[in-house]
């Protein structure tokens, strides 16, 4: 589903990626791991297409990056800890809006389908402004899964939410990742992530220095994360 | 994909539509949003169009005019004045976008990115359009100046298409950079010369009642203008928001 080869990024004279390797398969709940700085959002951001390699090669649902972009994102959900939205909009306004950016068809069903699944169908006529960190990062996801993505790009979701915030809404990626996604999270939070994760990948110094599935975490995910940022 | 279930697939595959949107829709999606949004705050617009009226009444004290002058002077006055309360509105407009991360949600979409131009330009017209309705009239009666002129309301439409084309293509640069509120009339004010030019000696030859054969060229000049920004926007705009 996402194949990665020798992925460089340079910010001028700074190497950010140095040649990095990845792939996840179809339905793989992937967490990236690292210390700030490591790389992690940038490499999102090549994945999602809002940025380009330097070198190396990026196929994500089939599609060669960054010739095949604009045929990708159609596949292609992001949420980062910006939440994307309007203010001025109401909640169902702004699902309309990016209905009509993704050319939904049965617009109303489909939309009163995620606010049910986001938890947000009473507030659905609410500026969006209105409402609390937490309810605009619920509906960030009902934006990014809108359009029935195959893969989804989780940069940091969790940051500035409370622990009720978070705890919803890790139940709303867990909703998100049964029904068959590929997802692609970055996190700090280590103890949340290693509940809703299958693979566990840390990126350091713009590689990614280990990798393991559930089944291989002989610890805890903290032991696996200083050991590979020690190695 | 594979492992979805039958039940959830068959349900995705009735509600959902993949392939790219339309250009045009997404054109209008984007002008519905800005529009929609606006209402609803009043930010862009209250500010355009004070700062609008501020303009145009200190023209009017500053400068003492001789009634056979004005129809000379003052469509200057009048431009100027659309012009540095346009900036207002170009600066809130992509500020907006930006500030929450809304820039990155247009570029998701799987569609032509000078959609996202067209759709922005469009807005900005509107701004531009309300601001003029309001500030012609004051205008006309500050400066005794007949508006029931049809030549005078195309060059205004033509010199607003061009200054909203450029005007949107550079704030989308300006508004990647710390000190884009300072940055974008330092790069708008030297490219859009041509425009200004050609809008007030336009305006003043349809309130002097000029020949046509002396407006034509000024005209000609407004719509070259316009196209070429127009094609130079749709080209290069996937560019200019890239990363």
């Amino acid at each position: 589903m996402i194949e990665v080869r020798k992925l460089v990024k340079l910010f001028g004279a700074k190497k950010v990626l140095r040649g990095l390797d990845f792939q996840a398969q179809e339905g793989e709940f992937v967490a990236l791991l690292g210390p700030n700085g490591a790389g992690k959002s940038t490499f999102l951001r090549i994945l999602a297409s809002l940025s380009r390699p330097t070198a190396g090669s990026v196929r994500v649902a089939g599609f060669k990056l960054p010739a095949q972009a604009a045929a990708l994102r159609a596949r292609l959900g992001v949420v980062t800890h910006l939440p994307l939205l309007y203010g001025d909009l109401t909640a169902e306004e702004n699902l309309r809006f990016y209905g009509r950016m993704y050319g939904i068809v049965n617009m109303s069903a489909r939309i009163g389908e995620v606010l049910e699944l986001i938890g947000l169908a009473p507030r659905r006529r609410d500026l969006v402004r209105t409402f609390s960190r937490g309810m605009q990062q619920r509906l960030a996801i009902g934006r990014a899964i809108l359009h029935d993505p195959d893969v989804m790009l989780f940069d940091e979701p969790h940051t500035g939410l409370d622990q009720d915030a978070c705890d919803m809404l890790d139940n709303v990626l867990r909703e998100v990742a049964a029904r068959g996604r590929t997802v692609i999270l970055t996190s700090h939070d280590l103890a949340r992530v290693e509940d809703l994760a299958t693979r566990f990948d840390v990126l350091s110094r713009g590689v990614i220095a280990a990798s393991t599935d559930r089944s291989g975490l002989r610890g805890n995910l903290l032991d696996f994360y200083r050991q590979a940022l020690a190695n | 994909m594979d492992n979805r279930s039958p039940a959830v697939e068959q349900k995705a595959s009735s509600t959902v539509h993949r392939p790219s949107s339309g250009f045009a829709q997404a054109v209008f999606a984007i002008t519905w949003k800005d529009l929609t949004a606006e209402l609803r705050s009043r930010e862009l617009l209250s500010a355009m169009l004070v700062f609008a009226l501020l303009v145009i009444i200190i023209f009017n004290f500053a400068i003492e005019l001789e009634p056979k002058l004005r129809p000379v002077i003052t469509p200057g006055v009048l431009w100027v004045t659309f012009v540095f309360a346009g900036t207002l509105g170009l600066n809130r407009s992509m500020a907006i976008e930006k500030d929450r991360g809304c820039l990155d949600g247009l570029l998701l979409a799987p569609v032509d990115r000078s959609a996202i131009f067209f759709g922005k330009m469009l807005g900005n017209l509107v701004f531009m359009f309300s601001v003029e309705i309001i500030v012609l009239p004051i205008y006309s009666v500050l400066y005794n100046i007949n508006l029931f002129n049809p030549g005078l309301w195309m060059v205004i439409l033509l010199g607003s298409i061009g200054y909203a084309a450029v005007g949107t293509l550079l704030s989308s640069m300006a508004v990647q950079t710390r000190t884009r509120d300072m940055l974008l009339p330092i790069l708008l004010f030297p490219v859009i010369v041509p425009v200004l030019l050609a809008a007030v000696k336009a305006s003043s030859g349809y309130l002097q009642g000029l020949e046509m054969t002396e407006i034509t060229p000024w005209l000609n000049l407004l719509v070259a203008y316009d196209i070429i920004f127009l094609a130079v926007a749709y080209m290069v705009f996937e560019y200019v928001v890239e990363e």
